[in-house]
């Protein structure tokens, strides 16, 4: 199958080469990472997790994200999904591949990486999250492989791959789960400190998942003979409908608790992220652009009329995409951090190259999606021609 | 002679690994039947100072301005070749010194007697009982030693800081840049850090190994004290018992070893 | 479906760039035949070569210099144990810098000089400073 992945088009093979010069340039970024050090980052004593730590969370989610059309097709018989249950996994290969890179590049000392397997050490959720999410990774590139091998010979996938898919769909909720825990059983970090954080990573998983995937479908359906399907589309609309209406509830809950119990330690991230604490309001604008963004999209899914318009369709994934990124992939850390255990307020704010190596993995994990999904839409061209 | 040498050093390598040395180098020479060469040993310096879990009071009426804490700072930052960076986002402290609302959060009222909010406080890893960033580090390259003192392991050490995110106390520092240049002038007993790893106060470890008292308690004047807290009959215990103390964020669970009179 | 063809396509292509290749790879070795540079001799101070014995005896310490210090450096940071006794009873604190380096205080000969020649770069150097005789 992975021949397909060297015969395409002009505007195939300038897409991969436009993503690995980016990807490149991240990459000779990074080597200057590595002969500076982390300084070379806007990250501090007091905001010791930034940028890279943050894309790592948000794409862990959509990683989770992928299960949205699994899970139905496998556990409830929605033959829809059919068609594209290997979008969903090819697209959690791409992100999980981009999350492992974002903690390579997160390290101080990659090179000791491995010592996280020679000392294993079950206390830490940090060694839970490197066997779920590996675990995850494997696991979608055996079933998506060998469900699309045989769809392309016309036959049955063989009987061991089921059991791996139920597991895969548990094992999706827990790749996020645990990496809510990475943050929420740290004491004295009370703006992570909720047991609602799981699963408001997860509302926010399958939102923004989904809401790529869609706009992945469009993409397909306009530039290729493959059609994933109108009703996949809308089927997806849908999760995507709910999942962000229980995101923006959940935060509500975080706003309704910290405020009317009136603890200061529970208020003052949020108030640092929304409204500015002690004079530092960087964040300020994001968040509230994050906010209208969720509610618009939200605004623009719920009336079955503007989800079923393709246009409006668009723009509300978007919105969703973008309002959850900005939620998770730039307060959730930061705003965690400030203020810190002192009660100081050192403010972050990324850096260029620290930027350009997060481009850097973002382009190789699209890289590595343009890929997985040209061979995918290949097979469903040559099946269906 | 070199064999069985070479078979102590492996099995002191997995013993240094926790096992524990004596029942495995004994199991193994009982396996191979071989006649025991006469073998290194490693133990403590008799001068060694050891204890359960060590702690420190901190007699904050006794430093009325930064000045007075000067000293001790600069003695613990010089003889651990504590780098000084003028970019504060690279900034690395074992031992600070803050004000009431930063060393108390939470426990800041309005109206405090003035001398209590405006002295100094001096700030240093807690070596918690119940330590966070132990929990959380995913190659024990930190770990409480045997006598409570919560270590950093540099040689193992990834850099991941997820011990600075479980740190509720701030008192860790992160490498971000190689931090030899930044040693005005370094003490050849101690080693620097390299870039990439985290470090903060280590309770003097190499000093109490030597019979010698924490460099900042040496150089307190009697300010701060320092024993073995499940000791009753040291100093620690006595100064807690006869002073009321207050430790910082003790609600959070970690049980800090580090105590204040206020 | 892709057929599995035997045949081989542009087999003189094939060939030759797999010659290249081997050549390529295998440069290092023949060019570099018989001019091996002989093994350096560490060079010992007045004050190593007084004391006769290492902590360990001179082979010992020549073969497995690196793992005593590997054993070393655990032993004091994680078990809180500083003093090595060696067989003959004879302690001595486990420090590279305080100790390793209080004898053999001029690394660039005794150190360096073997770990160039076998290409090895150990970066205990990185933290453990070496004695200031020999940065002057």
């Amino acid at each position: 199958m992975l021949e397909f992945a060297v015969k395409g088009s002009k505007r195939y093979w300038g897409l991969v080469l436009a993503l690995a010069a980016i990807a490149g340039v991240g990459v000779l970024t990074w080597l200057y990472q590595l002969s500076f050090g982390l300084g070379i980052t806007g990250m501090s004593r007091d905001v010791s997790w930034g940028f890279y730590i943050a894309q790592f969370t948000f794409l862990v989610g959509v990683a989770a994200g992928g299960v949205m059309v699994v899970l139905p097709y496998y556990l409830h018989d929605y033959k829809a999904f059919g068609r594209i249950t290997i979008l969903g996994e090819f697209l959690a290969i791409a992100a999980v591949v981009m999350c492992l890179l974002f903690i390579l590049v997160d390290l101080g000392q990659p090179m000791r990486m491995l010592n996280v397997l020679f000392y294993p050490t079950p206390n830490s959720v940090l060694f839970w999250d490197m066997i779920v999410l590996n675990g995850y990774l494997f696991l979608n590139v055996v079933i998506g492989w060998n469900v699309l091998q045989a769809e392309r010979h016309g036959t049955h996938y063989p009987m061991w791959v089921k059991p791996l898919i139920y597991v895969s769909i548990p094992w999706a909720v827990s790749i996020h789960t645990v990496t809510a825990y990475l943050y929420c059983g740290l004491p004295g970090r009370h703006f992570w400190l909720t047991a609602i954080l799981a699963p408001r990573f997860l509302a926010s998983a399958f939102a923004a998942g989904p809401a790529l995937l869609i706009l992945l479908c469009m993409v397909i359906r306009k530039f290729t003979k493959f059609d994933p399907g109108w009703e996949q589309i809308q089927s997806l609309a849908k999760i995507v409908t709910y999942a962000i209406i229980l995101n923006v509830f959940f935060f509500l809950c975080e706003v309704f608790v910290a405020f009317y119990s009136n603890i200061p330690y529970h208020m003052d991230s949020i108030t640092y992220l929304f409204a500015g604490l002690h004079g530092y309001d960087a964040y300020v604008p994001w968040m509230w652009t994050s906010i209208i963004m969720m509610v618009l999209g939200i605004i623009l899914l719920v009336p079955p009329v503007t989800r079923r318009n393709p246009m409006t369709l668009a723009a509300a994934c978007l919105l969703v995409f973008f309002g959850a990124w900005i939620d998770k992939g730039m307060g959730m850390i930061a705003g965690g951090f400030t203020p810190n255990p002192l009660h100081e307020i050192s403010e972050y704010i990324p850096t260029a190259p620290e930027v350009m190596i997060a481009l850097g993995v973002w382009a190789a994990g699209f890289l590595v999606l343009t890929v997985l999904f040209k061979i995918a839409v290949s097979i469903k061209e040559e099946v269906r021609a | 002679m070199k064999s069985s040498r070479r078979r102590f050093l492996k099995l002191a390598g997995i013993a240094a690994l926790g096992l524990g040395s004596r029942p495995v180098v004994d199991a193994a020479y009982a396996a191979v039947g071989g006649q025991a060469a006469p073998e290194p040993k490693v133990g403590r310096q008799p001068e060694a100072l050891t204890a359960k879990q060590w702690a420190m009071v901190i007699d904050t009426r006794r430093f009325e301005s930064a000045a007075d804490m000067e000293p001790l700072i600069e003695a613990c930052h010089s003889i651990h070749n504590v780098p000084h960076f003028e970019n504060k986002r690279h900034e690395i402290k074992w031992i600070w010194e803050t004000e009431y609302k930063h060393a108390f959060p939470g426990k800041e009222n309005d109206f405090l007697p003035w001398e209590v909010k405006e002295r100094p406080y001096l700030v240093l890893c807690n070596h918690c009982e119940n330590p966070p960033c132990v929990r959380a580090c995913p190659t024990k390259a930190t770990f409480k030693n045997e006598n409570g003192i919560v270590v950093m392991d540099f040689h193992r050490c990834i850099g991941c800081r997820f011990c600075m995110a479980a740190c509720p106390f701030g008192s860790r520092s992160f490498n971000f840049r190689d931090p030899r240049p930044f040693v005005a002038e370094t003490n050849k007993k101690f080693p620097t850090r390299m870039k990439g790893v985290v470090e903060k106060c280590n309770f003097c470890a190499e000093r109490l190994a030597e019979g010698k008292m924490p460099a900042c308690v040496e150089a307190s004047d009697g300010a701060l004290v320092f024993g073995d807290l499940y000791d009753p009959q040291s100093k620690v215990r006595q100064v807690l018992n006869d002073n009321y103390t207050i430790r910082r964020k003790q609600e959070l669970g970690t049980s800090p070893a580090v105590y204040y009179i206020v | 479906m892709p057929t599995n063809n035997k045949r081989m396509y542009d087999k003189g292509m094939v060939l030759a760039g797999l010659v290249i290749f081997v050549v390529v790879v295998t440069f290092p070795f023949w060019y570099n035949l018989g001019k091996a540079a002989p093994p350096p001799e560490p060079v010992l101070t007045e004050k190593a070569k007084a004391a006769e014995k290492c902590v360990e005896s001179t082979e010992f310490m020549k073969a497995e210099h690196m793992q005593l210090l590997d054993v070393w450096r655990d032993t004091v940071v994680r078990d809180a144990k500083r003093a090595y006794i060696n067989p003959e009873g004879k302690t001595y604190m486990m420090s590279l810098s305080n100790t390793c380096l209080d004898c053999h205080d001029n690394k660039a000969d005794f150190c360096d000089k073997c770990h160039n020649y076998a290409s090895v770069r150990p970066y205990c150097w990185d933290c453990h400073i070496d004695n200031p005789k020999e940065t002057e």
